[in-house]
Order: C-alpha cells, then structure tokens, then sequence
C-alpha cells in the first residue's frame, strides 16, 4: 500500500514536470503564439492587443499559474488550426490509441512469452539460434518502415486489407456484425506492425530472464524431485521469470507508446500519435501541449499499472520494500 | 577483447557495421558520384533494380521520382544517418557520463537530484520529447544531433550511477584519496575509466536506437531536411510512389535494420564478454 501512494506521488511529480517543462519550452522557443494565432497579415498593433488578451505580457510566474490552473480544470483552448477545442479532439483519440497499444501489448508479450520459453527449452540449438536471429531484426526494423511495406503487400499488391483509418467510409450504414470486420480489419495492419516490432523484444528479454531462473538451486531441486523438464520450465522457472518480464512491460511502455506515434501516423489511425504528428506538423501548439502532457499521463499510469503487476506475481514484493530497478 | 572476437554474434554484427560504416566513408568510389541531376529526368525516372538508363549508366537500386540513383542516394544518406547515430551516442554518453558520475560520487541532496532528474527524465516518452522539441525548433541535421543527445542520457546516467557507487568503496578508490588526489579527479582519472565497458555496451545499443528514431523524426518531416538524403527522409520519399516503386522506400529501410541489427549484436557480445569477464575475475578473487 505504501508503495503504491508513493508510486502515485512520483506519477504526479512527472505529469507536473512534464507541464512545467513543456511550459518552458514554449516561453524559449522562438515564434510568437500571438504571431501564430492571428496569422502573417495582422499588423504589429493587433499582435500587441493578441499578446495581450492572451496574457502573454504578464510576467512568466503569473502566466505559468493560469496556464497550470486552466490545464488542470481542463481549459485547453482550441486548435489553431482547426478551431476545435483541444479537450474533444484529444478525448475522441486516446480511446484508439489504447486500443492499439493494449492489443499489442498483450500480443506481443503473449507470443514473445511463448516464443522465448519455447528458445530456453532449446537453448543452444539450431533453431534457438535462427530464432534469435528472427527477434533481433525484427527488434532493428523501424515501425514505420514495416508498417509501409505491409502496406505495399497486403494493400497494393494483394489488395486484401485496408491502409488507412480505423473505418471505412461506409462504416456508419453497416450492419453491427459488419461494421466489426470493417473495424478488424482496419485495426489488422496497425495492429501487426507494433506487435512484430514488439514480440523480438519480448521473445528475447523472455529467453534471457528464463535462461538467468534456470540457473538456479530450485530447478536442480524440482528436477531431483523428478519433475519432468518442461514441468520445471513452466511451473516453476516461468514463476520466477515472471516479475522481470512484467517490470520490463511497465519499462517498455514509454518506447511501445513512442512506436504508436509513428505507426498511427502512417497508418493514420485516429489515436493520440496522429494528433500529435499532425499538431507538430502544423504547429499547432496549443494541441502539441496538451497531446505531449496526456501521452505522459498515459505512460505514468501504464508504469504504475505494471508496478502492480509486479507485485501481483511476485509475492515477496509485499513484504519488501521495492528495489527500484 | 579476444573473447569478443570469439563469440560469431559480435564477429557478425561488427562485420555488418564495418562493412555499411565503409562503404559510406568511401562513397566516391563505391557510387557513380553526384547525380542530383540527371541528364534526362523524365527517361530516369522509376527504373527497376539492375537496370540501365538511356545513358548506359547503371542503376543497382533502380531510380525515384526525380530519376536519382536509390544506391548513390543510399550510400550518401548512410554518412548522415551514421553521423546523426554516433554523435548524439556521443553527446548521450558524455552527459550521461557526467550526471552519472556525480549522481554515485556524491552524498546527500545533489546526489538525490541528480537521481530524481534521472528517473524524470526516463519516464518521459523520448519520442513525444522530440516531437515536442521539433514543433518549437524547426529541425536540421546538427539539431537533431542535439535533441537526440539530449534525450538519450538518462538510461547511460542510471547504469554508470550504479557502477560509480560500487566502484568507490574499493580499496583503490581510497587509495588514491589517500595519496591526496582531489575528489573529482579521482572520480574522473581512477573511477570512470572503470565502468567504460557497460557504457559501451548501452552506447552500442544506443547507436542502432537513435538511428531509428532519426530515420522516424526525418519520415514525418521533422529531421534531416531534404534534398539532403537521410535514410529516414529517403523512406518518406518512397511512401508516394510504394505502388510502382517499391525499391525506393525499401532499400533504405533494409539497410536501416542491418545497422541495428549489427550494433545490437555487437552490444549483446559486448555484454557476454563482459559477464564472462567479471566471472573469471570473481573466481580468481
């Protein structure tokens, strides 16, 4: 319990410190948000009177405190370039991205579990070694790079799967059971494209850690026991492989979150990444702000989830106090 | 060192990079130079792999749009792509080097900020930092450089805080405090050199990752400009034309991955040399 507030509190600091530090960054950055707002042809006079409706002629400290006080009641302003407020663009797209980095994770870390138990059993074999050989490029290919040639396969070559969106211009006249294969299949690409990128990385960590448990007296122990190998592996070495392996996920997620911005950026998926790529492009800093501090949001509480986590398989945990890796 | 050249997955992954690394240092000689403008744009454009254009001249990668050669392009690319690589690993491992050290070397409350900076500054995700960072500063190649060294620090910070903190209750650490050094010279001349092997380890790592993440940024317009060819940017430029020019976005992206794989079995040979190391060490103790 203590650790969890105190996992909580951290949490807090980072959001905190994210909103400060993307405070900073836009008082240093060159460019005026008046500037910006109000476009090339305003003249200096309607920039001064911008500036100042916008209280950006008061000093930093006062102007840090409202901007802190409207972020957190949830005031983000409105798009500079589409005019809509941030709150709903933002609160339609990070129900997508969830979506995606959820299934993916949980498909990448089942395969990659599965994958990497299957290598520790055969440790040192041919086929341990192609499949190592297998985890490592696939951990080296660039998101968004394997996602283009999926696309180049499945959608213009073999013309079987959707490339873009999350929705078929027809969606909304579908029937239910057919709305959902539109659904499927538009999450199909996406979807395969992170969870390749990320089942290496989980395919490897898992052989590692696995590999590290089989070492120790309790194998020997169950073994002598007269366990069949596989028995040990999985009932008793996959035990205690398991806290590294959650930790890692709750580690992974600032990285999987990142591999989501560039894959829903070409895959255009309607998620957080592709606002975010978008606002940058543009530059639409009101929405860069608020996607950069809900991303961080995310990623704190996807770590605090995984903390959990850890202590849900790992008993020992409870009574310790938590190292911190 | 012999041992690393004993294993085949570092004897593997350093040949790979050797190879890519010197084919780009020696790209004069290995391509047909600058063709940024072709004789005849029009008849150059979207030839196939292994083909000739009107000229004779041959294309091993085939051409894009504006009838450039996807190898000459590659290779010229691969300089800047490789630069962006080690010299933000660079910039990454000095101060993480620096904040690292002083993090394990000090007592009390600096030490405990410089932690707590750390581990701030790890639960970020480095992609949206650099999102962020390139909506405020409209990127090129040397910024670029500079984000990606300043995001990459924290997790070389951790590990030589770790190294630091157990190095400096060893005998020679007060030995040499003893003889009088200066507290940060002994950390600088007898502590750090000390925990160079893993801080390679994560800098071969690190290579293969910050490549990636250029190659990301430069995708979605965000990194190297053009015309200045980077892997990333390259691969942006095949996106338009996948349909009936495949080569152009996916010969970048394959030598993309060889990179990484090479630095990551480099590092992961880099890492067994180095436990069978501290084994030998802690048996001969």
């Amino acid at each position: 319990m203590r650790m969890l507030v105190h996992r909580a509190l951290t949490g807090i600091a980072v959001v905190a410190g994210v909103l400060t530090l993307t405070f900073l960054l836009l008082q240093t950055a060159p460019g005026d948000p008046a500037e910006l707002l109000l476009g090339p042809t305003a003249t200096p006079a309607q920039i001064a009177a911008g500036r100042h409706s916008l209280g950006l002629d008061r000093p930093l400290a006062t102007q840090y405190v409202e901007w802190l006080g409207r972020f957190v009641r949830g005031q983000w302003g409105s798009s500079i370039v589409t005019g809509r407020p941030v709150r709903e663009m933002l609160g339609a797209a990070w129900p997508a991205t969830v979506r995606l980095v959820l299934l993916s994770l949980l498909l990448s870390y089942g395969l990659g579990l599965a994958l990497g138990a299957w290598q520790a059993a055969r440790a040192g074999s041919r086929l341990d070694t192609s499949l190592s050989v297998v985890s490592v490029s696939l951990v080296a290919l660039p998101g968004f790079w394997l996602g283009l040639m999926l696309v180049a396969v499945f959608t213009y070559l073999l013309r079987v799967l959707p490339a873009f969106g999350a929705a078929g211009f027809d969606a909304d006249v579908l029937g239910p059971w057919a709305r959902f294969v539109d659904g499927v299949r538009h999450l199909a690409l996406p979807l395969a494209t992170l969870t390749l990128i990320g089942v290496g990385g989980a395919a490897r960590f898992v052989r590692g850690s696995l590999l590290d448990a089989l070492e120790q007296p309790f194998v020997v122990t169950a073994r002598a026991k007269g366990l069949s190998a596989t028995r040990v592996l999985l009932g008793h070495a996959l035990r205690n492989a398991a806290t590294p392996v959650v930790t890692l996920l709750g580690l992974s997620l600032p990285a999987l979150f990142s591999g989501a911005v560039f894959v829903e950026g070409v895959f255009a998926w309607p998620g957080v990444g592709r606002v975010l790529v978008e606002a940058v492009q543009a530059r639409d800093y009101p929405v860069v702000m608020a996607a950069t501090a809900i991303s961080a949001l995310l990623v704190v509480l996807g770590n605090m989830l995984a903390d959990i986590g850890a202590v849900a398989v790992d008993p020992r945990l409870r009574t310790r106090e938590p190292a911190i890796p | 060192m012999s041992a690393l050249w004993r294993d085949r997955r570092s004897a593997v992954g350093g040949a790979l990079l050797a190879v890519v690394i010197v084919t780009a240092l020696a790209a004069p000689f290995v391509t047909a130079g600058d063709v940024d403008v072709p004789y005849d744009v029009v008849a150059t454009r979207f030839l196939a792999p292994l083909s000739h254009d009107v000229h004779g001249a041959f294309h091993l990668l085939g051409t894009d749009r504006i009838g450039r050669d996807v190898w000459t392009r590659l290779v010229y690319g691969g300089r800047i792509s490789l630069a962006i690589g080690f010299l933000s690993v660079a910039l990454s491992v000095t101060l993480g080097m620096l904040v690292g050290g002083l993090a394990g070397w000090w007592r009390g409350w600096p030490a405990a900020a410089l932690t707590a900076l750390t581990d701030f500054a790890l639960a970020l995700p480095r992609v949206v930092v650099l999102l962020l960072l390139a909506a405020l500063w409209r990127p090129n190649t040397s910024l670029v450089i500079l984000f990606l060294g300043m995001t990459g620090w924290m997790p070389v910070a951790r590990l030589v805080r770790g190294e630091v903190q157990t190095l400096s209750t060893h005998p020679f650490v007060e030995g040499a405090r003893a003889s009088g050094a200066r507290p940060l010279w002994v950390l600088w001349r007898h502590v750090l050199p000390n925990a160079l092997t893993p801080v390679f380890i994560i800098a071969a790592l690190g290579v293969g990752n910050a490549i990636l993440v250029e190659a990301g940024l430069s995708y979605f317009g965000l990194g190297v400009q053009p015309p200045t060819p980077s892997w990333g940017n390259m691969i942006a430029s095949g996106r338009d034309t996948l349909v009936n020019a495949p080569w152009v976005a996916a010969a970048p992206g394959v030598f993309l991955a060889l990179v990484v794989v090479g630095c990551t079995l480099v590092g992961d040979g880099l890492r067994d040399a180095m436990s069978g190391q501290r084994s030998a060490l802690s048996r001969q103790l």
